[in-house]
C-alpha cells in the first residue's frame, strides 16, 4: 500500500514508468538497465534490429515476461509477484500480438466479448454492443459471426485491435502487430493503429514501419543489445540520429 | 467438344473464366475401372477379396439366420429345428443377460433409470437440445437419481449391488467411469503442468502408478486387499470399490490423452487469454481446454471405448457381466456347447455400444472444426 501510493506520487503524469529495470533469460542478459517514463496519451514507437529486446521489454509491462530487478510502475500499481497487481494491470493494458492469438473456437464476437463478461463482468447484452461498436471502428462488423480461421491475415488483426479495446485499456502495447502479414494486408491494419492513435490512447508499438513511426509516434525508442541506445521525436530521430549504431541501423532499413 | 475448345482458347490479360478441370466425367463403370481395377495388384487384390467375403458371407448368414432357431427350451428343440444357430438360448436367457439378478418385480427401476440416462445424456451430446440449461441440471442430478432408483431405500425396495448383473452392470460400470473419468483426467492433466512442484509430483506419481499397473490387479486389490487397510467392521461395498477402481484406472490414461492435447495449443493462446486479465481457471475453462479437448476428442473416445470393453474384466472377481452370466448359463446341461451364441450375442451388444461411441465422435469433430489450421 505504501509503495503503491510512493508509485502513485512519484509518476507525476507518467501512466508507465520503469526505473533501472533488469531481465535474464538464464544467464542471458536481455534487458540491461531499461528507464522510461511514458506520458498519458503518448504514442512510442520502439525500433531496433531483432533480438534488440524491444518485444520482451513491452511484454514486461504486462507481465508476460518477469523483470528480475528494478521497478515498473503501471497506472500507480507496481508489478510485483502479487497477482492481485497483475491483474489488476493487465485489465488496463491491452495487447496485440504479431500472430493475432484469436482464440480459434469462438466466433470474432465472442472473442471480443470474453473478456468483458469475464473480466469486467458486463451483462451479456452490453458487451455485444460494445464489441460491435469496435467492430464497427475497426470496419469490420459484417464478419462478426464468422470464425478466426475463415477470415484474412488483416482481418484477424483487426479483430485482435477491436478485442482488446473492448476492455477499454487506459495502455496499448503492440507487438509487430504487422510483422506476420502480407504485403497488401498491413494498411488496412496502419489505418486502424493511426486512427486509435487519434483518440487519444496511450500507445507503445514495436514495429519496423517507419512510416507510420513518422507520421504517429510522439517520441521514437531506438534498442539494441537490450538497451535504449536513443530516443526522440521521430523528426529528430530520422532527421538527425545521434548514435553511430542508431545511424547504422536507420540507413539499413531505409535504403531501399 | 465446345468445352475441350475453350481450355486452349486465347483470352486478354486479365480476362481468363475459370473452367471446369479436365477429363471429370463419372459413371459408375469407370469408378469400378479406376479404383477397383485401375492396375495389376489393384485387380489381384480385388478379386481375392471378393472371394473372400464369397466364402465367409453367405454361410455365416446361412447359420445365423436361415437356418437359426429362435424358440425351444433347450439346445435338443434347436437341433430338431434347424442345423444353424440356436437363438432360442438368448431368448431364454435374455432377461439374464439384461438385468442379472435383479429381482423382477423391481425391473421397471434399471428400466426407468435407462431412460432417464437417455434424458440426462441429451443436452450434453446435442447443444440445440430444447430447454438445455434446465436439462443440464437434471443431468447432474442424475447419478444421485439413478443410485436411489437402483440401491432402492427412501421408500424403495432395498436392492442389493451383488444382484446386479449382466448389461446393467456393464452400463453402471461403463457410465461411471466415462463421466468421472475425463473431469478426473483434466484435473491430473493440469496438475501434471502446473508450477507448484507438490501438485506435479503427486499428479506425475498417481498417472505413472496407474499407468504401470494391469486393471486386473487394481481390481483384486479391490476386492480382497482393501479390507486389510479398512478398519475392521466397515462393510465397503464390492461394487463401489469396483467404481472407484476403473474410475481411477481410466482417469490416468485420460490424463495423458488431454496432456497431449494441452501442449498443441500454442503459448499465443495462453498469453493472449492472461493479456485480458483472465485468471488460472477462467484462461483454462474458456479458452485453453476447449480446445485441448477437441484436439484430443480421438484419444478420450479411445479411452472411453477401451474403460467399456473393460468392464468384462469385473468376471475375475465374481461380478456376473454378460461374459460371467453367458458363462453361467453355458454350465446349465440343457443348453450346453453354445458358447458361440453367447459370445456373438455379446459381441454385437459391446459394438454397437462402441460404435455408436465412435460415430458420435466423429459428430462432435466435424461440429467442432471451425477452420483453424496452425
Amino acid at each position: 500500500m505504501g509503495s503503491t501510493a510512493k508509485a502513485t506520487k512519484s509518476s507525476n503524469d507518467s501512466i508507465i514508468q520503469i526505473i533501472e529495470m533488469h531481465k535474464w533469460y538464464g544467464q542471458f542478459h536481455v534487458l540491461k538497465n531499461i528507464n522510461l517514463a511514458v506520458k498519458r496519451k503518448e504514442r512510442i514507437v520502439v525500433c531496433g534490429p531483432s533480438g534488440s529486446g524491444k518485444s520482451t521489454m513491452i511484454r514486461c509491462i504486462n507481465r508476460l515476461e518477469e523483470h528480475q530487478q528494478g521497478q515498473i510502475i503501471v497506472d500507480g500499481i507496481e508489478l510485483t509477484d502479487d497477482l492481485k497487481n497483475i491483474d489488476a494491470i493487465r485489465r488496463e493494458v491491452g495487447m496485440v500480438f504479431q500472430h493475432f492469438n484469436l482464440f480459434p473456437h469462438l466466433t470474432v464476437l465472442e472473442n471480443c466479448t470474453l473478456g468483458p463478461i469475464w473480466v469486467r463482468q458486463t451483462p451479456k447484452k452490453e458487451a455485444e454492443e460494445i464489441a460491435m461498436n469496435y467492430l464497427a471502428r475497426v470496419k469490420i462488423p459484417e464478419q462478426a459471426q464468422k470464425f478466426p480461421g475463415q477470415l484474412s491475415g488483416g482481418q484477424q488483426q483487426r479483430v485482435a485491435i477491436a478485442r482488446s479495446l473492448c476492455m477499454n485499456p487506459k495502455i496499448m502495447l503492440f507487438d509487430e502487430p504487422t510483422s506476420a502479414l502480407d504485403p497488401e494486408m498491413i494498411k488496412e491494419v496502419l489505418d486502424v493503429m493511426i486512427e486509435l492513435a487519434g483518440t487519444g490512447m496511450t500507445m507503445l508499438v514495436v514495429t519496423h514501419e517507419m512510416g507510420f513511426a513518422k507520421t504517429v509516434a510522439d517520441r521514437v525508442i531506438f534498442m539494441d543489445g537490450g538497451e535504449i541506445i536513443e530516443q526522440n521525436e521521430p523528426h529528430a530521430f530520422f532527421g538527425n540520429p545521434q548514435n553511430d549504431r542508431t545511424k547504422l541501423f536507420l540507413s539499413q532499413i531505409l535504403a531501399h | 467438344m465446345d468445352d475441350t475448345a475453350t481450355a486452349t482458347q486465347k483470352y486478354p490479360p486479365g480476362k481468363h473464366p475459370s473452367l471446369p478441370p479436365p477429363g471429370l466425367s463419372t459413371g459408375a463403370l469407370l469408378w469400378i475401372k479406376e479404383n477397383l481395377f485401375g492396375s495389376v495388384t489393384n485387380a489381384v487384390l480385388t478379386v481375392l477379396a471378393a472371394w473372400l467375403l464369397w466364402v465367409t458371407i453367405p454361410p455365416l448368414l446361412q447359420w445365423a439366420f436361415l437356418d437359426a432357431a429362435f424358440t425351444g427350451e433347450s439346445r435338443k428343440d434347436c437341433q430338431a429345428q434347424s442345423p444353424g444357430a440356436c437363438w432360442a438360448f438368448i431368448q431364454n436367457r435374455f432377461e439374464l443377460f439384461v438385468y442379472g439378478f435383479y429381482p423382477a418385480a423391481e425391473r421397471w427401476r434399471p428400466n426407468l433409470a435407462a431412460v432417464l440416462l437417455i434424458v440426462a445424456l441429451l443436452p450434453v451430446l446435442w447443444d440445440n437440445v430444447p430447454h438445455r440449461a434446465r436439462l443440464l441440471f437434471f443431468t447432474c442430478a442424475y447419478p444421485f437419481i439413478a443410485g436411489w432408483l437402483l440401491i432402492g431405500g427412501l421408500g424403495l425396495k432395498p436392492v442389493t449391488t451383488d444382484q446386479f448383473g449382466g448389461f446393467l452392470l456393464t452400463l453402471v460400470i461403463g457410465v461411471t467411469g466415462i463421466s468421472f473419468s475425463l473431469p478426473i483426467g483434466v484435473l491430473l492433466a493440469l496438475g501434471r503442468q502446473s508450477k507448484m512442484p507438490v501438485l506435479r509430483t503427486l499428479s506425475i506419481a498417481f498417472i505413472e502408478f496407474i499407468r504401470g499397473v494391469p486393471l486386473i490387479t487394481l481390481l483384486f486389490v479391490a476386492s480382497a486387499m482393501l479390507s486389510y487397510f479398512l478398519p475392521p467392521g466397515t462393510d465397503f461395498n464390492l461394487l463401489v470399490r469396483v467404481l472407484i477402481m476403473v474410475t481411477l484406472f481410466a482417469s490416468g490414461y485420460m490424463a495423458e490423452v488431454v496432456r497431449g492435447g494441452l501442449q498443441a495449443i500454442p503459448k499465443g493462446q495462453y498469453e493472449a487469454a492472461q493479456s485480458m486479465g483472465l485468471g488460472y481457471w477462467k484462461m483454462m475453462r474458456l479458452v485453453v481446454l476447449p480446445q485441448a479437448l477437441k484436439i484430443s476428442i480421438p484419444g478420450i473416445v479411445n479411452t472411453f471405448i477401451s474403460l467399456y470393453k473393460d468392464t468384462t474384466l469385473v468376471i475375475i472377481i465374481g461380478l456376473l457381466d454378460p461374459l460371467g452370466i453367458g458363462k453361467a448359463s453355458l454350465a446349465d446341461a440343457k443348453w450346453q456347447g453354445l458358447s458361440t451364441e453367447v459370445y456373438i450375442f455379446v459381441a454385437v451388444f459391446f459394438f454397437i455400444s462402441c460404435f455408436g461411441m465412435s460415430r458420435y465422435a466423429l459428430y462432435l469433430e466435424r461440429k467442432l472444426d471451425t477452420g483453424y489450421r496452425r
